[in-house]
């Protein structure tokens, strides 16, 4: 399933490939045949206004929400029926929407609870490795989940898909409720983990902000993709638009 | 020194009502489903305890380990068989789905041991000790005491286990812990289990010293809900104190104004309770 010449850059490796999804919730559809592509070590933003279908997408990447058609791909394998545990244990991580974190154990035991399936050694060792991002809460590893602040929280939700030592992250809008400093905190872990070869798809309603850290971009909108731009092109901004508006 | 040993028999009771008042709000808390057979699943033990006993000629030492696995069975049983099928009708399936098991459970047992009352012998852990002037009952010491460390070591479980964080994960946010890989089904089943299994105790460790009847369930169940409310939903701690608390209370007002008022007092504060402080003692607003 890889594409490009076998001599290519380690980034022209398919990692994801998503073709004519579809999918909602009961009998609503969300979802009207998503077609994108993400490379390893790839960074994209996936863009779009409310109610397009990018927390509905990342949801049925991740297993949570079941498809009704289309084809997912991740490195090599067949995802269509994966659930969320098995979507965890390939590598393809998804951290929610709203600095979802377990707020009534200590943020060691979330982390720990996070690679719960691994060796105890190995377990300690990725704890320490997500922690390493996140100083801020690397101090506070005894307090309780629920006595972080938000943006702290934040950063204990990241943490915690990263010790799963994810191939691709999924974070939906993990600027959501930040500060603006604690945005640029959490965003510029996308960028040291594109450094070290992570991918990540990054769901954001800050457009420059998740511009600045991506490769590529796509936009959702009405669950079909209307857009699929480098993140380096200019009059980005006024393609968007139209492709929001449908003009 | 008279009421001394009012407040010790309260507080020796109140550790049962702690227990089986314990795997009630565990199930509660894990996945909002209110078992309305609880206090069935707790008569179910205390005919174990009366079956194995009449029987087999076995005392508590057997009994009691037996009717915690045969609950945890039956509570494992009932998660897959009923409510994981309930669970994702309305609310009003939950309700009947539990209320109707728990008429089965009655029924069958009346069926089959009649409604006749039935006791276990009031000295089978062997006779009255006098200390201090307290009258210490074997079984209900021995009752009362293995209740209390076994609702301290299920409050243990759950908070400095990996078993209990991934069951309190399941219970906070399922679709978060579905997403670090854990499978809600087993850590639910296995919280019915528990659950039961704490009635399973609970209800062979009072069969020392309580009637036994098919419908004994019932109002053992209203002492559940009332402990669980006072104790704040999901509170396992909370229930421990609200157990305690309402063995004493009742206990008292037995002694006050005549055992057949008792329930009336019990009733009366856990209104009130309710009605300052909706959230329960311990629970969280």
């Amino acid at each position: 399933m890889t594409e490009g010449s076998a001599a290519g850059a380690h980034a022209d490796k398919e990692l994801l490939a998503v073709h004519a999804l579809e999918a909602g919730y009961g009998k609503i559809g969300v979802l009207h045949g998503v077609t994108l592509r993400v490379a390893a070590g790839e960074v994209v933003a996936l863009l779009g206004p409310n109610g397009a279908g990018k927390t509905t997408l990342l949801r049925t990447l991740s297993g949570l929400l079941p498809r009704t058609a289309g084809e997912v791909r991740f490195d090599g394998r067949d995802m269509r029926d994966a659930g969320p545990r098995e979507a965890a244990r390939a590598g393809l991580v998804h951290v929610v929407e709203g600095h979802r974190v377990f707020t009534q154990i200590s943020v060691n035991d979330n982390l720990l609870l996070a690679g719960y399936d691994l060796p105890r050694g190995e377990r300690a060792a990725r704890v320490d490795e997500a922690l390493s991002f996140f100083p801020e809460i690397a101090a506070k590893r005894l307090d309780r989940g629920g006595a972080l602040s938000g943006g702290q929280q934040q950063m204990l939700a990241v943490a915690q898909g990263l010790v799963r030592r994810p191939r691709l992250l999924m974070l939906d809008e993990p600027s959501a409720g930040l500060s603006p400093v604690l945005v640029d905190r959490v965003l510029d872990v996308v960028t040291r983990l594109r450094a070290q070869g992570t991918a990540v798809l990054l769901v954001e309603q800050l457009i420059d902000k998740a511009l600045a850290v991506s490769d590529r971009v796509y936009a959702l909108a009405q669950g079909q993709v209307v857009l699929s731009a480098s993140a380096a092109e200019t009059d980005l901004h006024h393609r968007l638009e139209r492709a929001y508006f449908g003009a | 020194m008279i009421l001394g040993q009012v407040v010790l028999n309260g507080f020796l009771v109140g550790a049962v009502y702690a227990l089986f008042s314990s795997g009630l709000t565990l199930i509660w808390g894990m996945m909002n489903v209110v078992n309305f057979a609880h206090g069935d699943f707790v008569m179910i033990a205390m005919y174990v305890a009366f079956v194995v006993f009449t029987a087999l000629h076995l005392g508590p030492a057997v009994f009691v380990p037996l009717a915690a696995v045969l609950l945890f069975l039956l509570g494992v049983l009932v998660y897959f068989s009923l409510v994981r099928h309930v669970m994702r009708g309305p609310m009003l399936a939950q309700i009947l789905g539990t209320f109707g098991l728990a008429l089965v459970l009655r029924y069958a047992t009346l069926w089959v041991f009649s409604a006749n009352f039935v006791s276990l012998p009031d000295n089978l852990l062997g006779p009255v000790v006098t200390v201090a002037g307290l009258r210490l009952e074997p079984s209900r010491v021995v009752a009362g005491l293995a209740a209390l460390t076994l609702t301290i070591g299920l409050h243990l479980l759950l908070t400095r286990t990996a078993l209990g964080s991934r069951l309190l994960a399941v219970a906070e946010d399922r679709n978060a812990a579905m997403l670090v890989g854990i499978r809600p089904d087993p850590m639910q089943a296995l919280a019915w289990g528990i659950g039961a299994a704490c009635t399973g105790v609970a209800g062979a460790l009072i069969a020392l010293f309580f009637y036994i009847s098919p419908t004994v369930g019932e109002s053992l169940a209203l002492i559940a809900f009332v402990v669980v409310c006072l104790g704040g939903f999901g509170s396992v701690p909370g229930a421990l104190v609200a157990g305690l608390l309402i063995g004493v209370i009742e206990s008292l007002s037995a002694f006050w104004i005549g055992p057949a008022n008792k329930d009336v007092v019990v009733f009366i504060l856990f209104l009130a309770v309710l009605w300052f402080r909706p959230q329960g003692l311990l629970g969280k607003a």
